[in-house]
């Protein structure tokens, strides 16, 4: 279905497609190809307020509401899950607003949403990831102020994360960041990857897949675009490593080198299970 | 085994919706009206307004007896509506010297030009809470109407417009010229603030704060982190015509008036200017806010510093963490799950863990 004949079908009262108004499209949409020029730079972009609070994706959500079209097959994931409370939200927002099919399928999807995570299947250079981002700031850590935040990134001064990350390994033996993993992007600034865990951070490096991600709280969007050299902060003789699930498979799927969640149990043992239910909901069917 | 049901949260999702709303409208209590919560609330309702950029008193109300009382969701309800509005056009200019006023003091002179006007406020109550006529408000505000209104002298005609405090002290060199130093404003709904932000994007930013935010870090700057030990020249509460050009014909007119509430802080004196000037601050807030513009007009003075020494007189300090939408919509978002972070945070913790029992 084309736009115009969705319009046709009766827009619900007082709301345009897609929910923004043409304007806040402009913006978004700008500032997006700004960030797919200057591959990891965070754009400051006019921010709008939406239906759900701040910090419960609203940057993502103005991304994908900026790009939606009605032909379009929406996936929204939290933690890796589609049934997730506010995934649920999301969709359902975007069922109403936009009048697009949503599916549980990554390959099904045209525009995957997610927070925190990244599809265990490979997506393709047909389809986009937009992730929600609580801190588009990866130097946040080492240096509260903005503007000098900013001065860093325009300077490429990143002593001092570089610093925070030998600090920790002399005083814990182990760089401490679990999740949000510093990455430098295609040679030139470091970006947080928003917080999907170091298992995810891997399959953001030369992938066929737009990575678009949106910080609405904080005003900024920033892109990795499809090929692009994605790199986790290490040093030569303390490599950076993913999570170790060695040794444990999904009680459901039996799937290994997959994220999994651990569940407790009564009796203080665990049992894991697939972050990623559409996965393995459908290595099961 | 004790497995999260992939599929199924939308049904208890709705459910709790709707719990929320049978809470919400109470059992055996009558419906709130909004005419009630709108003249009988009107405090919340000026708070709401003024921290949701929107001045819209029936939709305030509205948002307020949604959010069952809330202030941080009502403004957040408020302030989402606003951006499925169109903007229509911009105001021209108003100036508050012809501000229909209601109340207005100065606490730098005894009497001023114009006189003291105490109007509508809760500063000389007593507050004992108010056990007594709990049974009858009618009979109470009939009592009370017949008080105010029984023998009243005949009305003074009230100065169309009443001398601004400031403007004397200005006429005789006393207070700095600041103005705003760009004269197209900063607009920060559709602008991302970069820092040093210029004055009318703070203004703007301040006049959409949380009153709490406000306030608390005004207070910092007068208690000790800081040194604004303000005077109010003038505090001003009062309805400001609305002007704006018609579109068509061009010509001036007058659409409605605002409710606004204005503080004008003089602070200890410096050479600005090369010459010693009180330092002056200003907040204007919608509605009637007292709290919130003292503490707009002593934060625009300390976010005026160069080189910040406390929290107050640090801009992206006061500015980012002062918005009650952010600050409470990313405070609420450590409710949703984080089971994958936490995950992640575990591997580590155990890691460290094994290198700290092999060392």
């Amino acid at each position: 279905m084309q736009a115009l004949e969705w319009i046709a079908r009766g827009v619900p009262h007082r709301e345009t497609y897609a929910f923004l108004d043409n304007g806040a499209k402009k913006d978004v949409r700008r500032a997006l190809l700004k960030a797919v020029a200057i591959p990891g730079y965070q754009v400051p972009y006019g921010s709008r307020e939406m239906p759900l609070a701040r910090g419960w994706g609203t940057g993502g959500i103005q991304i994908t509401l900026s790009l939606l079209l009605p032909e379009d097959r929406v996936k929204v994931i939290d933690q890796g899950c589609d049934g997730s409370v506010n995934a649920v939200n999301i969709k359902k927002f975007y069922e109403r607003v936009g009048g697009v099919a949503v599916t549980t399928d990554v390959s099904e999807a045209t525009l995957v949403q997610t927070r925190h995570r990244i599809p265990e299947e490979r997506m393709t250079d047909r389809q986009i990831l937009v992730l929600q981002v609580p801190y588009p700031e990866a130097l946040r850590e080492v240096e509260p102020s903005e503007a000098a935040t900013r001065r860093m990134h325009a300077e490429a001064d990143y002593a001092r994360m570089w610093l925070h990350l030998y600090e920790d390994i002399v005083r814990h033996g182990e760089i401490r960041i679990s999740y949000r993993y510093p990455c430098t992007v295609n040679g030139r600034f470091i970006m947080d990857p928003s917080p999907i865990p170091r298992w995810d951070v891997p399959k953001l490096h030369m992938a066929d897949t737009l990575f678009l991600f949106g910080a609405g709280r904080e005003r900024r969007l920033y892109a990795v675009p499809p090929h692009t050299r994605v790199e986790p902060l290490e040093f030569d003789d303390h490599r950076f490593r993913v999570e170790d699930f060695s040794g444990k498979s999904c009680a459901r799927c039996g799937a290994t080198e997959v994220y999994l969640d651990e569940i407790l149990q009564p009796d203080g043992s665990s049992l894991h299970f697939c972050s990623d239910t559409g996965h393995c909901d459908k290595r099961m069917s | 085994m004790s497995y999260v049901a992939v599929q199924g949260g939308r049904a208890a999702i709705e459910r709790a919706c709707d719990l929320n709303e049978y809470r919400r409208t109470g059992d055996a209590s009558a419906p709130l009206e909004l005419a009630q919560i709108r003249e009988q609330l009107h405090l919340a309702v000026d708070r709401v307004m003024g921290e949701g950029g929107l001045y819209a008193p029936d939709h305030a109300a509205l948002a307020l007896r949604q959010a069952a009382g809330e202030t941080h969701e009502a403004a957040f309800l408020l302030r989402a509506h606003r951006a499925t509005l169109p903007r229509l056009g911009e105001s021209l200019p108003a100036t508050t010297t012809d501000m229909r006023v209601i109340r207005r003091i100065s606490s730098a002179f005894k009497d001023v030009p114009g006189g003291q006007l105490l109007g509508p406020t809760s500063d000389y109550t007593l507050r004992l809470l108010e056990l007594e006529p709990l049974e009858d408000q009618e009979h109470r505000r009939a009592v009370l109407r017949e008080r105010l209104f029984r023998d009243l002298p005949a009305p003074e005609t009230l100065p169309d417009t009443f001398p601004r405090v400031v403007e004397l002290l200005r006429r005789q060199g006393l207070v700095e010229e600041i103005g705003v130093g760009d004269p197209a404003p900063f607009d920060i709904t559709r602008h991302a603030m970069s820092f040093p932000a210029p004055r009318s994007a703070r203004l703007q930013a301040l006049a959409r704060g949380e009153t709490g935010g406000l306030l608390m870090m005004a207070y910092s700057s007068m208690r000790g982190y800081g040194h604004i030990h303000p005077t109010l020249a003038e505090l001003r509460v009062g309805y400001v015509p609305l002007r704006h050009i018609h579109p068509r014909t061009g010509e001036e007119l007058v659409s409605g008036e605002v409710l606004v509430t204005e503080a004008e802080v003089v602070s200890r004196f410096s050479d600005p200017e090369g010459r010693p000037r009180f330092h002056l601050g200003y907040g204007l807030c919608f509605g009637q806010n007292e709290i919130k513009a003292i503490s707009m007009g002593v934060l625009d003075r300390t976010l005026r510093t160069n080189s910040p020494t406390c929290p107050a007189e640090d801009q992206e300090f006061v500015l980012y963490h002062t918005d009650g939408i952010e600050s409470m919509g990313f405070s609420n978002h450590w409710k949703l799950p984080h089971y994958v972070d936490f995950l992640s945070d575990l591997d580590r913790l155990r890691k460290a863990q094994e290198t700290h029992a092999s060392a």
